[in-house]
């Protein structure tokens, strides 16, 4: 049993950096974040106990380079590192690097990381287990096995990589000429992108829902689940409007999925906070999708609905600690991810935050790596800012949501704050009639 | 005959180079890869012509609406 912890480092930078030094502060654990050199000078180092500079500015040249975090860990004296999400949270070789530095790694033990890190893997082993899972295939070595397979699913199918995630090489394919055309050149993209080039099939799903279930275990066989998350809005494979409970769903069929999933998570002596994503199929049905074994970057909209605080949850854990009592479900939450993005065309952009002021209102929560007079890189995500709307009825939170948006002032960058104000007052969105493609499906913004 | 500039609609890196100075393109072709905020962004030929310039290689930082390519159509 590791006991609590005297010292914890943090190894991610920005909102959930500082989101971790607050769970240590509540904690009584002295923290230490690190930083590269362009984000010298955030918020987040001024909140931590101590800092560390890593050189460098790039992703694989900090947050992602293992050899100079162990160092840090050694330097700082820490006896845990949380990873966030992101950057090297699903990396088992870092959990194992974390483990040889004498730390105990926040998140679940590595074995969980490489089970759910392999797709393929994930699928057998949730099977196995009574989680619902669609169509699909085991690897497929090449072109005649993906055909075979093809056509036993029926198309259209995914191609997707067995070592991927976060949507990176997925493809989805109509029929067999387009699958004949497309496997080698979708082989060698995987390849480039990660370190296995493994394909496998899985049944497209025309206009899902992304349901996922929130769950904690405790190692032992313990389990349970701090509801679900509706994530179906999203464009390019990442999540823009997260909000619970599911909207449009009968909370009995959310409890018996949520039920199974914790059952699942026990059932692998799961020892952290996961997610099961799921796809939900315009019959209603349910699928599951992969598992993130990590805290979620939409992680408060379950703290606002369960009142848990899950990275204060996920330490506790890590440190021999007790599951806490299943809470129940509280109100309706909301949560809408800033993106610093020109609104029309998704482009990144970066600049220098000449004005930045964030809203302070009741049933209002703001997550933000960032302050005024601070620059967005192209280094790092364009995740600006993650504003969440509590509220006794979907239709509050949605309200307090939009508000919120308005007081939030951004100057110095563009923003999809002008395309998230009018999803948020869409009609349809309003009515929960809610897939996938829905943010894709139109054109929310006039031409300029 | 003209010579056109293709710039950078960002702040970014190149990741990739996918053509050579002296090739034949058409419009909407992929010159240049570049990354920025874990995005890929490609650069395209405005339009046809030849590449008669190339400024940049992969690895270099580029900023908003600097000239990556010249083409001469």
């Amino acid at each position: 049993m590791p006991g609590p912890f005297r010292k914890l480092l943090v190894a991610n930078r920005g909102a959930i950096a500082r989101r971790v030094i607050r769970a240590c502060d509540k904690l009584g654990i002295r923290s230490v974040a690190v930083y590269s050199e362009a984000d010298a000078g955030a918020p987040y180092l001024a909140e931590a106990s101590e800092t560390l500079a890593l050189s460098g500015s790039t992703a694989g040249e900090t947050y992602l380079n293992i050899p100079a975090l162990v160092d840090c860990v050694k330097r700082s004296g820490a006896d845990a590192v949380h990873p966030g999400y992101g950057f090297l949270a699903e990396s088992a070789a870092f959990a194992v690097a974390i483990e040889h530095a004498g730390a105990v790694f926040v998140g679940p033990s590595s074995r969980f990381l490489e089970m759910m890190g392999d797709k393929i893997n994930a699928r057998a082993l949730m099977t196995e287990l009574g989680l619902p899972v669609f169509a699909g295939s085991g690897a497929v070595s090449d072109l005649d096995a993906a055909l075979q397979a093809a056509e036993r699913i029926g198309y259209p199918i995914m191609l997707k990589p067995a070592g991927g995630g976060g949507g990176i090489g997925m493809r989805a394919v109509r029929d067999a000429d387009e699958l004949s055309r497309t496997f080698s050149q979708a082989r060698k993209l995987v390849a480039a992108a990660f370190d296995d080039d493994t394909l496998f099939l899985e049944a497209c799903i025309a206009s899902p829902r992304h349901v996922e279930i929130q769950v904690i275990g405790d190692g032992k066989g313990g389990a349970m689940h701090l509801y679900e998350r509706d994530c179906s809005l999203q464009r390019r494979h990442q999540k823009v409007i997260e909000e619970a409970p599911a909207p449009g769903i009968s909370r009995k069929e959310l409890d018996l999925l949520a039920t199974k999933a914790a059952v699942v998570a026990g059932a692998m002596n799961y020892d952290s906070a996961g997610t099961l994503e799921m796809l939900r199929d315009a019959d209603g049905k349910f699928g599951f999708l992969e598992m993130n074994t990590r805290i979620q970057v939409e992680h408060g909209v379950t703290e606002a609905v369960t009142g848990i605080d899950l990275v204060a949850t996920q330490i506790e854990l890590a440190a021999g600690g007790r599951l806490p009592e299943q809470p129940p479900l509280d109100g309706f939450a909301m949560e809408a991810r800033v993106y610093s993005e020109d609104p029309r065309t998704g482009l990144p952009s970066t600049g220098l935050l000449s004005h930045f002021r964030l809203p302070d209102m009741f049933g209002v929560r703001v997550d933000t790596g960032y302050a005024q007079g601070q620059a967005v890189t192209p280094f790092y995500d364009p995740l600006l800012a993650k504003v969440i709307g509590w509220g006794t009825t979907r239709e509050q939170a949605v309200g307090r949501l939009l508000v919120a948006l308005k007081g939030l002032e951004i100057r110095g960058v563009q923003t999809n704050i002008p395309l998230l104000e009018v999803v948020l007052q869409d009609d349809e969105f309003l009515a929960a009639d809610l897939d996938t493609g829905f943010l894709d499906r139109r054109r929310w913004l006039p031409h300029r | 005959m003209a010579n056109i500039d293709v710039e950078s609609e960002v702040q970014g890196n190149v990741w990739k180079v996918e053509v050579t100075v002296g090739d034949q393109v058409a419009q909407g072709d992929v010159l240049i890869i570049l990354e920025s905020m874990k995005m890929e962004i490609p650069v395209e030929a405005p339009a046809a012509g030849r590449i008669l310039e190339l400024r940049v290689k992969p690895e270099d930082s580029v900023a908003e609406d600097e000239v990556l390519a010249v083409i001469a159509t």
